[in-house]
């Protein structure tokens, strides 16, 4: 491997990530409350209990310049990416001044500037669409990765299978992250899938592939920057599969009754915020009442400035209903010349 | 203006897109070593090489959104998908994604991906190789879908669907690659909204498309010579946005209408067609429009039964007489 980075985080980043994932459960928490306020409306599918995954290996990628793309469960990877989260609240919100002016909502949160490429509803759906930004790098010649992160569940579908194949066969320089939290909705794992361990099925395509500790941030890391060193590299994709827990049900409609409370607390006690916390206070580095101070800027953050925006944000006119289906005025319709 | 080939003319398409611009690429199933099932990319991939004519897996679904996510960030592809009827396996990608990323992204993305696709009844190829699935790509809010009726169609609405923003689809025929026509000498962009008048009449309009048209206009000849009826052949080789103006100014000429389609009446595109005539110009007719269509039923292999199936010219003949009340 080439140019091998650092796989160990400072001081310094360990305190700015337990930060940032601290506002991404604060934030995904207060969606859970405007939710059931019915400010929030549609499917939500919330990411508390993962945030060691997309912050963890985002930190170690270029967010903003690499590109990435997800599933529904989209939150977390886009203010990673850089999304301002009043712009995503406000979406969620369905205002006009949400990133995506409000048609998209929680399942579709799109940041192109930063090079989000959204959120998909469709179970798989990004695999070749991540290829597909690969092989507009490749063609480019570009720095860039495109990194794609998804669930265990997706990797029943078909898309997975050919989408590997695809990126394997063309040398495309794609990561692809496996955010296996044991349950596809409601079914587990085992219940789905022939072979549980994810990392195990990409080796028929000669791709490599890990499996780490998702909820141990500094794990996480560690491992992106190989993988990503790798693939950057032009070594062609990598595979790498997150052990993980989501707290919350697969959407806002889910009852999660079909897990049970000793396994719900056996993962509680594993959670990716609180294990960094803890270690950072074990090593003398980090105090419990800097801890709830920082905690406590998050919530007002969120409440003073994000809610706020989102509050207060207009409604999308009417006018804007039919605005985005086909380009506007794009000359080759009537035969013209750009 | 030379006389080429349906083939040639999407060949020489693509050849001049790919000459302009180093981000169009193509891709599909046999595209490339092989030049294509259809010859449409014959030579191309001696001329460009691998990487920007791409062999693909036969995996619909994967290399047509690997196509819409290249589009994402610049590419412009080309996707052959070698029949309709395997371009309902990559219809996720296509309609969820494809149509509906401009519009869930508040306008933030495009995909500006071209997708060829020969659909049609060909030569005993039975139930799953006889789609005609035009019906269900123009019901799809974000996808353009245009189908030539002539090489000269072929070439340049290809040529303005690589370059304009939007997704289009392009349904082709099988039975139509060898079909000749004129094809301008200098480099022509078809419009893709619109119709095409491609016979004036003043007596019934003949809504067609792709195939049908060239039942419509043999249709119209024996009309004219045996029964003294001039018919109005309008070319509709885009479906979706239909146009509804031109439909009208048709229908409030002649007064009569007739819809020819090769695919099956239910929820088509004479179904469509009808309402639009309904909404638009119902005072104007003098007699109530009619479909010729196929019939309801997957596409038989005996040869009898196949022909019995799909609508002919006389067909046509028929519905346009009683249509008139002769």
């Amino acid at each position: 491997m080439s140019n091998l980075k650092n796989t160990q985080l400072s001081l310094e980043s360990k305190k700015r990530l337990l930060k940032e994932m601290l506002f991404g459960r604060r934030f995904e928490e207060r969606c859970y409350e405007a939710y059931v306020e019915r400010k929030i409306g549609g499917f939500l599918h919330l990411y508390s209990g993962e945030e060691a995954c997309a912050y963890g290996i985002l930190d170690a990628a270029r967010p903003g310049n690499d590109y990435v793309i997800t599933s529904y469960r989209d939150h977390i990877h886009a203010i990673k990416s850089g999304t301002d989260p009043k712009r995503l609240m406000a979406e969620l919100y369905g205002k006009v001044t949400g990133c995506c002016k409000g048609l998209g909502g929680s399942m579709h949160i799109f940041d192109v500037d930063k090079h989000f490429m959204g959120g998909y509803a469709l179970v798989g759906g990004p695999f070749p669409l991540a290829a597909g930004i690969a092989k507009g790098i490749q063609m480019k010649k570009g720095e860039q990765i495109c990194i794609c992160f998804l669930g265990d569940a997706a990797n029943n579908q078909g898309t997975f299978h050919e989408s590997l194949n695809m990126a394997k066969l063309w040398n495309l320089p794609v990561l692809y992250v496996c955010e296996n939290n044991l349950y596809g909705i409601g079914t587990r794992i085992d219940r789905s899938t022939a072979v549980v361990d994810q990392y195990k099925r990409v080796s028929g395509y000669n791709i490599p592939s890990r499996q780490v500790d998702g909820q141990d941030i500094e794990k996480v890391y560690a491992a992106a920057v190989e993988a990503i060193d790798y693939v950057r590299s032009g070594n062609g994709p990598y595979f790498l599969e997150l052990m993980t827990y989501r707290y919350r049900g697969h959407s806002m409609s889910d009852s999660n009754a079909y897990r049970s409370k000793s396994e719900e607390r056996i993962w509680g006690k594993r959670d990716p915020i609180i294990t960094l916390r803890d270690r950072l206070i074990e090593a003398g580095e980090f105090s419990q009442e800097e801890y709830q101070t920082m905690d406590a800027e998050i919530l007002d953050e969120i409440e003073s400035e994000v809610i706020k925006f989102a509050e207060e944000s207009p409604e999308p006119p009417k006018e804007m209903l039919a605005k985005y289906v086909l380009a506007e005025n794009d000359p080759y319709v009537t035969g013209g010349r750009r | 203006m030379h006389q080429l080939m349906f083939w040639e003319a999407i060949r020489r398409a693509h050849d001049e897109e790919m000459d302009n611009d180093p981000m169009v690429i193509c891709m599909g199933e046999d595209i490339g070593v092989v030049g294509g099932t259809y010859k449409a990319t014959q030579g191309l991939y001696d001329k460009y090489g691998p990487e920007r004519v791409m062999d693909t897996p036969i995996s619909e679904n994967g290399y047509t959104g690997l196509a819409i996510g290249a589009s994402f960030i610049g590419v412009r592809p080309i996707v052959e998908i070698m029949s309709v009827n395997f371009a309902w396996l990559a219809m996720d990608q296509i309609f969820n994604t494809a149509a509906k990323v401009r519009y869930m992204s508040g306008g933030q993305l495009e995909a500006p991906v071209v997708i060829r696709s020969p659909g049609g009844t060909a030569h005993q190829l039975g139930a799953q190789h006889s789609a005609r699935m035009e019906k269900v790509f123009m019901g799809i809010a974000g996808l353009r879908v245009v189908t030539p009726s002539n090489p000269k169609q072929a070439y340049g609405l290809l040529k303005s669907a690589v370059r304009c923003n939007d997704p289009v689809f392009i349904n082709e025929h099988e039975l139509m690659y060898n079909m000749k026509g004129d094809v301008p000498d200098d480099e022509y962009f078809h419009p893709l909204e619109g119709l095409e008048v491609a016979r004036r009449g003043k007596d019934i309009s003949l809504f067609a498309y792709n195939i049908s048209v060239h039942w419509c206009l043999q249709a119209a000849e024996i009309l004219a010579s045996q029964y003294q009826i001039d018919a109005e052949v309008i070319d509709l080789y885009t479906l979706s946005p239909l146009d509804r103006k031109g439909i009208v100014k048709s229908v409030s000429k002649t007064h009569r209408a007739v819809i020819v389609e090769e695919a099956e009446p239910t929820v088509g595109v004479g179904a469509e067609i009808m309402a639009i005539i309904n909404e638009e110009c119902f005072y104007e007719l003098d007699a109530a429009p009619a479909r010729v269509s196929a019939a309801n039923v997957p596409i038989p292999y005996n040869h009898r039964l196949e022909k019995e199936a799909i609508p002919d010219v006389e067909d046509v003949i028929k519905t346009v007489l009683a249509t008139l009340g002769r």
